[in-house]
């Protein structure tokens, strides 16, 4: 059952991936008074960029992309497969490193301010994505995902604060304004593409790619909040994006230091607090 | 048993053999044999042991403590003489405090005592007489490399090679012997002398910087001895038969008491393992040589502090002396991996690297229930491989680049490439998923979960996590960022720095694979010889794990699908580059080279304001400790 579940992932992601961003695009246009691309239009443009000459800086950029887009692959198969959410959480860190390290590789000015500001980026959200983890477990003691979502518990009336807090990682990792320092799905970037600079042709599109993985296996952990009743998972989830949308266009982009600041704060109000009242509740009044 | 005394002579008679060795040849083939031989026995004794619980030996108590003391007075009176002539005032006041206070023990209260269970083994002491005998003796066998190169590159420091292996090898005896010691009092004895050889060996190259830093470590280190004496005058006086000295028989008694030493020898293993607020030495003794801190921070010194934690965290666990040691820990974790991001000088990041993982050590010790002892003892042998490896790393690129400046270590996989792989594995294994530190990280946060105000440790767990996850990638960027135009410069290394090199690597990869294991055999029946529970990560986890590691290892080899000519590009520079690449085009006709640097975020993460911070919260807490403590007593 399990792997059977990693193995649609890994083949229905990419295209629920795709149409998610294709209706995102259609949805910010219309936020902007503009017609906007066909619902279809990332999927074309993938077809392009895999029939572009494989340019790259250096020969190691292959391997660190295909790393990042294998690895984001498996964290979200092992999601999906009710792995341990903090195993999970791991491989999805080591992905982003690749990405990282990606960036790094090609000792370009663009590419190197992308990659340090990918790095706030991840440490700006890792301390609340560990905390949404810890605060699952609080609630329905596993932190195997399999267990989180079968337990018929309505979460979300136990982990609100961690809720908001992760409507925040998931900013940061749509790459949605404010947040969206390392790189952006606008042409406003004013450095340049960030940590994609210097990727391009079929690398670029193992990128995009990764990152609609990435997409589904986010919004798989709202899911999770509502995991109770699947109805309202998908409603919750639609609202959560077109909220984010929303934000995205609403919103202008912050410096690194008050993403950095925003970050945390939130992780150490909205979650700790959250985290902290339930652990009162379990040690001191329902001991 | 002769196994152990082997372990405790051999490199005491290698180390007499080092002072008449001159020959550079000699001296070679002497240490790689005893490696060997070290290394042998070591493994000798895991295969005798690891399925005997806790074995107990009996070694008569006299003389032998008679010669220790003599040792600890002669080392004493040298200690003072070094004090007075260098003029620092605080060590000659330690010491004459110290050796007052084990005058008084050794006449007013030993004579009664007779402990007779002096030894002993259980899977720790193999665990650690491991790190010792293995990487203790590699770390050796490298220096003998690298120290014929640091007197080529460092004509002023005197040549007193020979004295170098002496105190390298005495601390490797010392430390066997401070890992089998069953009696406190000839724990102590070891204890002392390790304190004495980092002071040595720091201080090696007599410059004043090092010599200020040497004695630094050893007033601040010897502040923990008079703890620790203080503990086993204690001991002698509410037990005046001298059982309780017995380490093995302390920590089952279940006595109440038994909390008063407990702490006393937490905080003396809290100076050595160089947490706030004494952080200070262990980031001075980076001026000696890098075989020297390797030692250090790996096998030895800092080691045997969490070593004797470990080894208390069944009195410490549930009482609130021991919260504010794991407090001290956590804290410690947390700013001191705050502080690396601020370092640029690649030692000093190790070094606070190395503080925040044995505060994170001393976290989980100090809580002390069975899953995090599981986790300390965890983290104890993945940083020891870990760190031992990036320390003989830097001090081989420092050789070569003639820096240790991480800014300098741009595109060292094209100037170093064999090097900068190694690190790069080494440091995976410091904060990559799925290596050893990661695991531990891991099993840190599940276990904290269900300890008292265990939401403490899972904040500081997940602040400080992210914050080392920084330090690391953004140094392993600057490694692995492909400069053009450079030669490569690795061809002056030497075979047997090659050789250590390639076995810590090699180590690193397979402890992480074999951790299951080494949990199963050693790690687990500690546990559980002690709590009477314990536990492991769950078996479809450590599948996922091993799956994701072996496709971790399989991922470079996607580069040779890649080595047929793709089209190389040069990077994007906005379109103002000049004169090929890395150059832009400035005004009036200038050009600017191209310089990368990293993010050091001094203004909110500079070493001296967090440093404070940390000084003041954990002397608070110690003082909260030694005030709960003096209630005890009283």
């Amino acid at each position: 059952m399990s792997i059977i579940n990693a193995v649609i992932y890994l083949l229905v992601a990419p295209v629920v991936g795709g149409l998610i961003a294709g209706i995102d695009r259609k949805v910010t246009a219309r936020m902007q008074g503009r017609i906007g691309p066909p619902i279809l239009q990332p999927f074309y443009d993938m077809g392009k960029l895999f029939e572009k000459e494989n340019l790259v800086v250096t020969t190691t950029q292959n391997f660190y992309v295909l790393s990042y887009f294998v690895f984001m692959a498996v964290a979200g198969a092992l999601f999906f497969s009710g792995g341990d959410m903090l195993l999970v959480i791991f491989a999805f860190t080591l992905s982003h490193i690749f990405l990282v390290l990606g960036a790094y590789s090609s000792f370009s000015p663009y590419s190197h301010i992308g990659a340090e500001r990918e790095l706030i980026q991840i440490i700006a959200y890792e301390p609340m994505i560990i905390f949404t983890a810890v605060g699952m477990y609080m609630v329905t003691h596993s932190f195997f995902v399999s267990a989180i979502v079968t337990s018929g518990i309505p979460i979300i009336l136990y982990l609100p604060g961690i809720f908001l807090g992760y409507l925040m990682v998931l900013t940061i990792k749509l790459r949605k304004s404010p947040f969206d320092l390392s790189t952006s799905h606008h042409a406003h970037q004013e450095l340049v593409k960030g940590v994609t600079t210097d990727f391009s042709g079929p690398n670029l599109a193992k990128i995009e790619i990764a990152h609609w993985y990435e997409y589904v296996f986010l919004l798989g952990v709202v899911y999770l909040f509502f995991g109770f009743n699947p109805l309202a998972a998908i409603a919750a989830i639609i609202v959560v994006y077109f909220l984010e949308v929303l934000i995205d266009n609403t919103m202008s982009r912050v410096k690194w230091q008050l993403t950095l600041k925003t970050a945390w704060l939130i992780a150490g109000t909205f979650g700790l607090v959250n985290l902290g009242v339930l652990y009162y509740l379990k040690a001191v009044v329902m001991p | 048993m002769n196994g152990l005394l082997f372990l405790i002579g051999f490199p005491a008679l290698i180390a007499l053999l080092m002072l008449v060795i001159s020959r550079d040849k000699i001296r070679n083939a002497v240490v790689i044999f005893s490696a060997l031989v070290l290394g042998i026995v070591s493994l000798y004794l895991l295969f005798t042991y690891f399925d005997k619980n806790t074995l107990i030996f009996t070694i008569p108590f006299d003389p032998t403590s008679k010669i220790m003391f003599i040792i600890e007075m002669i080392l004493a009176v040298y200690i003072l003489y070094l004090g007075i002539k260098h003029r620092k005032s605080f060590t000659v006041i330690l010491i004459l405090l110290q050796a007052g206070l084990l005058i008084f023990f050794e006449t007013g209260l030993i004579p009664g005592i007779h402990p007779e269970n002096n030894l002993l083994i259980d899977q720790l002491s193999i665990i650690m007489a491991l790190i010792i005998g293995i990487i203790g003796s590699l770390i050796c066998v490298y220096a003998l490399g690298y120290m014929e190169t640091y007197h080529k590159q460092h004509a002023e420091i005197k040549d007193r090679r020979k004295s170098f292996f002496f105190w390298m090898f005495v601390f490797l005896s010392v430390m066997f012997g401070l890992v089998f010691s069953n009696n406190l009092l000839w724990v102590f004895f070891f204890w002392e002398i390790t304190t004495f050889c980092s002071f040595v060996l720091i201080g090696y190259s007599q410059t004043t910087e090092a010599t200020n830093n040497a004695f630094l470590a050893l007033s601040m280190n010897l502040l923990g001895g008079v703890a620790f004496i203080a503990a086993l005058i204690y001991i002698a006086v509410i037990d005046p038969s001298g059982k309780l000295l017995e380490m093995s028989y302390l920590i089952n008694s279940g006595y109440a008491l038994a909390l008063v030493p407990a702490i006393l020898i937490s905080f003396a293993g809290i100076t050595k393992s160089a947490l706030m607020p004494f952080s200070s030495w262990l980031v001075g003794a980076m001026v000696a040589p890098t075989p020297v801190s390797a030692l250090l921070h790996s096998t030895t010194m800092v080691k045997a502090g969490v070593y004797i934690i470990i080894r208390f965290a069944p009195l410490l666990s549930g009482t609130t002396e021991g919260l504010m040691i794991a407090l001290v820990g956590a804290i410690t974790f947390l700013l001191a991996s705050f502080i690396a991001i601020s370092q640029s000088n690649a030692k000093r990041v190790l070094a606070y690297s190395t503080i925040a993982n044995l505060g994170l050590i001393v976290a989980c010790a100090g809580v002390g229930t069975y899953n995090l002892m599981w986790v300390a003892i965890l983290l104890l042998i993945f940083h020891a491989v870990a760190k031992s490896l990036l320390f003989l790393c830097v001090g081989t690129v420092e050789q070569n680049l003639g820096s240790r400046d991480i800014e300098d270590m741009s595109g060292l996989i094209v100037r170093m490439p064999k090097v900068a792989i190694m690190m790069f594995i080494g440091m995976a294994g410091m904060f990559l998923a799925p290596f050893g530190m990661v695991i531990s990280k891991w099993a840190a946060i599940e276990a904290f979960i269900t300890a008292p105000f265990g939401l403490v440790f899972i904040t500081i767990l997940a602040f400080g996590g992210s914050a080392s996850l920084f330090f690391w990638s953004k140094w392993m960027g600057k490694i692995i960022s492909v400069m053009r135009n450079q030669e490569n410069i690795e061809g002056g290394i030497k075979t047997e720095m090659w050789t250590v090199l390639s076995i810590l690597t090699t180590l690193v990869v397979v402890v992480a694979l074999i951790f299951p294991l080494i949990s199963s055999t050693l790690i687990e029946p500690f546990v559980m010889n002690i709590y009477g529970e314990t536990t492991r990560l769950a078996q479809a986890n450590l599948t996922i794990m091993l799956m994701m590691l072996c496709l971790l290892m399989i991922m470079p080899f996607s580069m040779l699908f890649y080595r047929r000519p793709s089209k190389h590009a040069p990077p994007y520079m906005g379109g103002r580059t000049t004169e090929g690449e890395m150059r832009f085009a400035g005004s009036i006709g200038t050009t600017r080279e191209l310089v990368l640097s990293n993010y050091y975020f001094e203004k909110y993460v500079g070493e001296d304001r967090i440093f404070m911070i940390g000084v003041l919260l954990c002397w608070g807490l110690l003082l909260i400790a030694g005030i709960l403590i003096a209630g005890v007593i009283l």
